[in-house]
């Protein structure tokens, strides 16, 4: 509760949270704000804003600007949440693993996490998704596979300092099982920073989807923000509009989540200077 | 033996094990993505002869017996990923049968392109990101400090892809200012200064776009290295023996504030040649980004996986630059000590 009371009188964090608010408010009413599929034509194609009753004006194929950015914002949030949880499931166990068990464990889990570090993570998921096919939940594996090193990272140094402090000591010397421990005597404690560094994760995955997706690799089904700035691109000469609001969409977004991300910071961790 | 020749023959020594130890970690990384490749060849659905042909559902079934033999796709797995590490190491790469070449001819026709691009923005970041950083961290607490803080917040949060298509709005369509698509002027006759100097100006909006973000980082980082930096013993030293403020910046403060900077740039390398593979898309930019978006439109596989390994390779390259970097500008870290 304390930290909440906190929070709310963390000026950006607030800000950031109000932005994120309207965007998840957005993606829940989308389906009673326009009512009709965001593929369907509903008005003359090239419409600049604000004419026709469009207020963000219609794409190439008089499909409306506006119902695709609300959309698309379920899409988003979606993809960018549920990846990030499947990358703190890889990144929490493997930087757990290596943290509790040290040794040969932890050298073999961390050169894994150097390698995935190395490789450029963007290239490997468009690779992944090319090669197991453009589906929402393709596309999801695919950001939680890149997006994981970190994660592990921040978790094995966690892991690493509470390992030795006298309450998982005595833990262990009771005889209690190692999952035991690891689950209910250590993650929570190093919990905060692991939900920071999530919070961040989400913003990184959504800009990750936008860019798989600009470039063609988004669930051909799905309306996504990327899909319609990567469309609109070849006719930006003829019509701004359709890449410039789907990109703001993703702009804000991002800006929100990482405020926030920046906000539960500073409140949960006040001793840790911030990273960037 | 003397001591100093002891000490010089270590160093040396050291030297040569260091370099050992990056060609191992070069050579395992290698195998390791190839390893990795060749998984998502068969992971694929359907048939990998026909992932290997890049064709989908009706195909030429004479090629497809063809490829089987010559891959030897009715070998057990150990065997195959043996041939293929085998032929990767020779540098054989595979060959597209889409565009009817070797996979190897058709990235290193790409190659430069994408070289000059990620080389330019990378150098263009940190050489900017470090001034920018140290002027901020100098003038602490004043308003171009926090003027700073908001543009890289507004900068990280912006889609790399989309910040090259404002800028294209605004200075290619808008202004006209400077060309918006490709490399060169096609079809024109140029002297070699000509060429060059229509090259940079192709060059601007996607260095620009690209290196933004890490610019940004860069100089947040720059800024808050510097800080630290200021309220340490030597610089009070420095001070106190009377020299310029300029002087100290330049000769005490940056050799030491710079180094956080240079460690996570080597880290996202990875990142940075990512974002090229987007901008490349959005401004035509003849490279391996380019490459990897026409496979993809063309489902051409073996391209994709050669792109890849050829792209993990250049981040590694970028990791061993920056790693000696760090070596040549703090005196600290040993030859020995760091591998």
């Amino acid at each position: 509760m304390t930290t909440f009371k906190a929070f709310l009188r963390h000026p950006t964090g607030m800000i950031g949270l109000f932005i994120l608010s309207c965007v998840v408010l957005l993606a829940v009413s989308a389906p009673w704000l326009f009512p009709d599929d965001p593929w369907d034509m509903v008005g003359a194609p090239f419409q600049p804003p604000l004419s026709e009753g469009l207020w963000l004006g219609s794409d190439m194929l008089g499909r409306d600007v506006a119902a695709g950015i609300a959309h698309g914002a379920r899409i988003s949030l979606i993809i960018g949440v549920v990846s990030t949880l499947t990358s703190l499931i890889i990144g929490v166990t493997i930087g757990a693993t290596a943290g509790y068990f040290g040794g040969k464990i932890d050298d073999v889990m961390m050169r894994l996490t150097e390698l995935f570090q190395t490789i450029p993570g963007f290239v490997l998921a468009i690779l992944l998704v090319a090669t197991l096919g453009p589906k929402i939940s393709n596309v999801i594996f695919a950001i939680g596979i890149v997006s994981w090193p970190s994660l592990a990272r921040l978790t094995r140094a966690e892991f690493m300092r509470l390992r030795g402090r006298e309450f998982v000591q005595a833990a262990v010397c009771q005889g209690q099982r190692a999952i035991t421990v690891v689950l209910r005597r250590i993650l929570p404690n190093a919990i905060s920073p692991i939900i920071v560094t999530g919070s961040l994760a989400v913003a990184s995955a959504i800009l990750i989807e936008s860019a798989l997706s600009f470039m063609g690799l988004g669930d051909p089904n799905l309306m996504s923000w990327g899909f319609m700035i990567g469309a609109a691109r070849t006719v930006i000469r003829q019509a701004w509009w359709m890449s410039v609001f789907p990109g703001l969409a993703i702009l804000l977004t991002v800006l929100a989540i990482n405020l926030v991300g920046e906000g539960l910071n500073d409140v949960m961790n006040p001793r840790i200077s911030r990273r960037r | 033996m003397t001591s100093a020749s002891l000490n010089k023959g270590g160093r040396g020594s050291a030297i040569v094990l260091a370099l050992a130890g990056w060609f191992v970690k070069f050579v395992l990384v290698v195998l390791v993505i190839a390893t990795f490749n060749f998984i998502l060849v068969h992971a694929a659905p359907g048939d990998p002869a026909q992932v290997i042909a890049g064709q989908s559902g009706a195909s030429d079934e004479k090629l497809l017996e063809q490829l089987r033999a010559e891959y030897g796709l009715d070998k057990p797995y150990p065997v195959q990923l043996a041939n293929y590490l085998g032929r990767v190491l020779t540098l054989d790469l595979g060959y597209s049968y889409r565009q009817q070449r070797t996979v190897s001819s058709l990235i290193l026709e790409r190659l430069p392109a994408t070289l000059l691009l990620t080389a330019t923005a990378f150098i263009l970041a940190l050489i900017a990101g470090i001034f920018l950083g140290t002027l901020a961290g100098v003038r602490a607490g004043k308003w171009s400090d926090t003027l700073l803080t908001i543009v890289s917040l507004l900068l990280y949060a912006t889609p790399v892809f989309w910040l090259g298509l404002m800028l294209v709005l605004l200075f290619a369509v808008q202004l006209d200012w400077l060309p918006a698509f490709g490399y060169a002027t096609i079809g024109v006759k140029q002297t070699a200064l000509e060429r060059m100097v229509d090259i940079g100006m192709h060059m601007v909006l996607p260095v620009i776009s690209l290196a933004a973000v890490y610019l940004a980082i860069y100089t947040r980082l720059m800024r808050s290295s510097v800080l630290d930096v200021t309220h340490q013993d030597f610089i009070k030293t420095a001070k106190a023996k009377g020299l310029k403020q300029r002087a100290i910046i330049i000769h005490h403060m940056l050799r030491n504030a710079v180094l956080p900077i240079v460690t996570v740039a080597g880290m996202q390398a990875g990142a940075l040649v990512g974002g090229a593979v987007v901008i490349e898309t959005v401004f035509a930019w003849p490279g391996l980004g380019r490459l990897i978006y026409d496979a993809l439109l063309q489902r051409d596989y073996p391209v994709l996986l050669g792109v890849f390994l050829v792209m993990s390779v250049i981040v590694i390259a970028l990791n061993l630059l920056t790693d000696a970097i760090y070596r040549v500008i703090d005196p600290r870290v040993s030859v020995r000590a760091a591998s």
